[in-house]
């Protein structure tokens, strides 16, 4: 049992972390659930994927809705460069477990390996979290104010 | 009326979210069931062409290793032939086919897409309806044991259920002394290399080391080359015990694997379907 077996990274959320600010909340669905169909397709896991995606873009206009005050997105997309290394950490943290959480426990499909899914999901989302912060600073830029 | 409407599109966040979340949860529960409609899968045609194209580079890589394993195979097949030429036909012949053509065919197809660290694993192969794959055909590795079973099948693609997968079970026996066992992946273990045999009774004594070999009871012919017994104490705490085997077959680097056409595999499926289900 090692850590590369146990831990998968899915980079690919980042693309729905980084969805500009403005973008209706219909619209926030129907391109997660595009984005979670396509990846279902090409990983051979019909709708695990889009039900992950979904719950993830919930919990983005949740968190975003109580943080972020509704006239005052001056910013346009919610990056590390935009929003400050703990606003970001926190919303990355948050929606990489909801999103994690349904995809392995969908995946699975059964509760006899709760245990073993709960630490699968942990690792795979320290490695998301870690993967995704550093692709955010490798492109980091700081607005000028 | 007006006030339900307000309240909403208030919280229009939640009720899509139920919606689109409804609908995957479908989706999977369907996908998860035995027969699938659906073909949002890597048998689709633009999916499977793209994995066809990705490939390429990869299958060049690994030309070196392919090659060395279909050697090794040759080699031992030519060895069985001569084994066979020598023996003496006189004294007893062993027939296992029926009416003169051999039960089993084997087809060889290409792995045009592979995983191995997703919970349930799948494999997509080069062959479709178009060269007589079916579903719930075996398939195996050159030399190097079990893969899986076919799943979904179009026309020039298949999907394979591969051992990596939750509701993958294979019959298999220890050849050294033919007790039967369940070969599952995947409980508290996502090591590729490693799999269990559930369902040993308890008085078999085993060693570490020992040979498994398919039993011939599920879809595989008897024999087939499985891997060796890793760990023996594994407690259930009933009457059968669980052993941990180490796989022949290296999932990570497969490129090319056998499907094997059993001829009375309808016959045997539509006269057991008759027996009476008492379970």
């Amino acid at each position: 049992m090692s850590f590369y077996n146990m831990a998968t990274p899915f980079v690919y959320i980042l693309f729905l972390l980084l969805l500009p600010f403005g973008i209706p909340n219909l619209l926030l669905y129907i391109i997660a659930f595009a984005t979670g169909l396509t990846l279902d397709a090409f990983y051979d896991t019909l709708g695990v994927h889009t039900a992950a995606c979904v719950t993830l873009v919930f919990v983005r206009i949740l968190f975003i809705s109580v943080t972020v005050s509704r006239d005052g997105f001056d910013e346009p997309e919610p990056t590390l460069g935009n929003m400050g290394i703990k606003w970001f950490l926190l919303y990355a943290f948050l929606c990489t477990f909801a999103h994690h959480i349904v995809l392995f426990f969908l995946e699975t499909f059964r509760l006899t390996e709760f245990s073993y899914t709960l630490l699968k999901c942990l690792l795979s989302g320290v490695f998301t979290l870690f993967l995704v912060t550093l692709i955010e600073f490798i492109f980091y830029n700081r607005k000028v104010r | 009326m007006r006030n339900l409407w307000i309240f909403i599109s208030r919280y229009n966040a939640f009720f899509f979210f139920i919606i689109f979340f409804t609908i995957g949860v479908v989706l999977t529960v369907r996908n998860n069931s035995y027969q699938r409609s659906v073909t949002i899968n890597s048998t689709n045609k633009i999916v499977g062409d793209v994995y066809n194209n990705l490939n390429v580079f990869k299958k060049y890589m690994n030309l070196g290793s392919v090659n060395d394993s279909l050697a090794v195979e040759n080699a031992k097949l030519k060895t069985e032939i001569l084994a066979l030429k020598n023996i003496d036909t006189a004294k007893d012949v062993l027939v296992k086919d029926t009416a003169g053509v051999p039960q089993y065919t084997y087809l060889s197809a290409r792995v045009i897409k592979n995983s191995i660290t997703n919970r349930n694993n799948f494999i997509t192969i080069n062959r479709g309806k178009a060269d007589g794959i079916e579903t719930n055909m075996p398939v195996i590795s050159p030399g190097k044991g079990v893969v899986g079973f076919v799943q979904d099948v179009s026309d020039h693609l298949a999907t394979v259920r591969s051992l990596l997968h939750k509701d993958t079970h294979i019959s298999v026996s220890l050849k050294r002394n033919n007790a039967v066992g369940s070969l599952v992946w995947g409980d508290r273990n996502s090591d590729y290399r490693k799999a269990y045999i559930k369902e040993i009774p308890n008085h078999f004594k085993i060693n570490l080391k020992d040979t498994v070999v398919t039993s011939g009871f599920s879809f595989f012919p008897s024999g087939i080359p499985v891997g060796t017994v890793s760990n023996t104490g594994i407690s259930t705490g009933d009457n059968f015990m669980t052993i941990e085997i180490n796989l022949f077959n290296d999932f990570s680097t497969l490129q090319y694997v056998y499907i094997i056409k059993n001829k009375l595999a309808k016959e045997q499926t539509e006269l057991e379907a008759k027996l009476p289900n008492e379970q």
